[in-house]
């Protein structure tokens, strides 16, 4: 129970914070991609249901604000979250290179889709500008985020999974 | 035994692939039913209205104030600067002045003859404060802090500083969504209006940097277009009220097929700074009424 609400807390703010400060804070109107960030880190911290629920959620907060269709953003962030979550086997948490490398090919993999399914299907072929112009900062961006944002993310998961076990050894 | 077959004594959880496959097909339901329709989002735009908007327009007043007394303090130098140039300007613009105001009487007589002398002052107007931007970096919308409680429509046009931002795409009791005419997937049909050639103007994330947007399919037989010319919204569009200035063409060029230009235009708003903006609250598809 405690910990839905500590996520659904994060997923809020990650919400409010990218649609807000952080366009006041965009680098050449590029803003970080939060969402993913949260998503991806759950998925490998705490396998594949909680990735794809967590994925499934932050997509639809933006289907609902700023999605075009219900779903799409729902349905891309959730499968990024389940796919991270098939690396929770081999996550650590004291080991940052697993977690910034997916999180980077999580951010390509984003953009990469957002490009086909809204822009090419729209006769845009200039995949070259859009990936130097959009996709690469965005990674680039949200790689340095994912700097500060990991650590916390982890801590709170920690902070979580301890508090879960003393509750379980109650019971016991 | 199947993975999803409940066992005595033991809480009941659904596999990680089941609930995966269950939540696609409710995706791509939602998306297909929400592709020409707007089902569910009455319900769901209330909801969201009553949990995440008032946060939104918290950090955004937060925000907003910060910023601007970040800016004050920025513009003290160079306002001291600009004082003396602009006291010297006073003295040439009021011989300028003079002549203005001859000029002024020419317009006025040209004014009439465009019947645009109450352009868009006729319109029921409403203010609202951005407070929320796209998540993501390939479109350009925006949420403002007023709703279905203040009278705002599906469809209704959005300005600002007199140009036209775009138009209301969602509603919910106490927010909107506003699609920017600078959005990849917006286009306006819109009127050089000089010579009342139609043309359509459409956003391009490729021009987007650039601070320009496209237009194309203008046929100007007569070849009276210019750079420079007033681009506004036409009165055959079926959502855009006539008459609303879009922006001004900054490059022209004939298309291959040697009838239709198409170039790029100006647009009329400073996207990047918008903070506030004006919902006209006159739907064009009532207008007659």
């Amino acid at each position: 129970m405690k910990r839905k609400i500590v996520v659904t807390l994060l997923v809020f703010i990650c919400f409010l914070l990218q649609s807000t400060v952080f366009h006041a804070l965009a680098f050449g109107n590029i803003v970080p991609n939060l969402m993913i960030v949260l998503t991806a880190s759950f998925g490998f911290m705490r396998g594949e249901k909680s990735g794809l629920l967590i994925g499934f959620f932050s997509g639809f907060f933006i289907d609902i604000f700023f999605g075009e269709v219900l779903g799409f953003y729902a349905l891309l962030y959730m499968y990024i979250g389940y796919t991270n979550g098939k690396f929770n086997r081999i996550f650590y948490p004291e080991d940052i290179k697993l977690p910034m490398v997916l999180i980077t090919v999580s951010d390509l993999f984003y953009g990469i889709i957002c490009y086909i399914l809204l822009f090419l299907m729209r006769a845009k072929f200039n995949i070259g500008y859009y990936f130097v112009h959009i996709i690469l900062p965005e990674i680039v961006y949200t790689t340095f985020i994912t700097i500060f944002l990991y650590p916390v993310i982890l801590k709170i998961n920690q902070r979580l999974e301890s508090s879960e076990q003393r509750s379980a050894k109650k019971f016991v | 035994m199947s993975p999803i077959v409940k066992r005595k004594g033991e809480k009941f959880t659904l596999p990680s692939k089941y609930l995966l496959f269950i939540l696609t097909i409710i995706c791509a339901g939602a998306i297909i039913l929400t592709f020409n329709t707007n089902i569910f989002s009455g319900a769901l735009n209330t909801a969201v209205g009553y949990v995440i908007i008032p946060f939104e327009k918290g950090i955004s007043s937060v925000g907003g104030w910060l910023s601007n007394r970040s800016e004050e303090l920025v513009q003290i130098r160079s306002l001291l600067s600009e004082n003396e140039s602009l006291k010297a300007k006073i003295d040439d613009l009021t011989m300028e002045n003079t002549i203005l105001q001859q000029e002024r009487y020419e317009l006025s007589t040209l004014r009439e003859l465009y019947q645009l002398d109450s352009q868009y002052e006729g319109y029921e107007k409403v203010g609202a404060r951005i407070i929320a931007k796209d998540t993501g970096n390939w479109f350009h919308s925006f949420v403002i802090d007023k709703g279905e409680e203040d009278g705002i429509a599906i469809d209704m046009n959005v300005i600002a500083g007199g140009g036209l931002v775009g138009r209301i795409a969602d509603v919910g009791p106490n927010w909107s969504k506003v699609t920017s005419i600078i959005a990849d997937n917006s286009n306006v049909s819109g009127k050089v209006l000089a010579t009342s050639d139609y043309l359509v103007v459409s956003g391009d994330l490729e021009l987007y940097g650039s601070g320009v947007i496209k237009f194309e399919k203008l046929v100007d037989s007569a070849g009276k277009v210019v750079e420079g010319d007033k681009i506004v919204t036409s009165n055959i569009s079926p959502k855009y009220l006539p008459n609303i200035l879009i922006g001004y063409i900054s490059s022209l060029e004939v298309d291959a097929n040697n009838i239709t230009k198409s170039g790029q235009l100006t647009p009329a708003v400073d996207f990047e700074h918008l903070e506030e903006v004006l919902v006209i609250r006159q739907l064009k598809q009532s207008m007659e009424e």
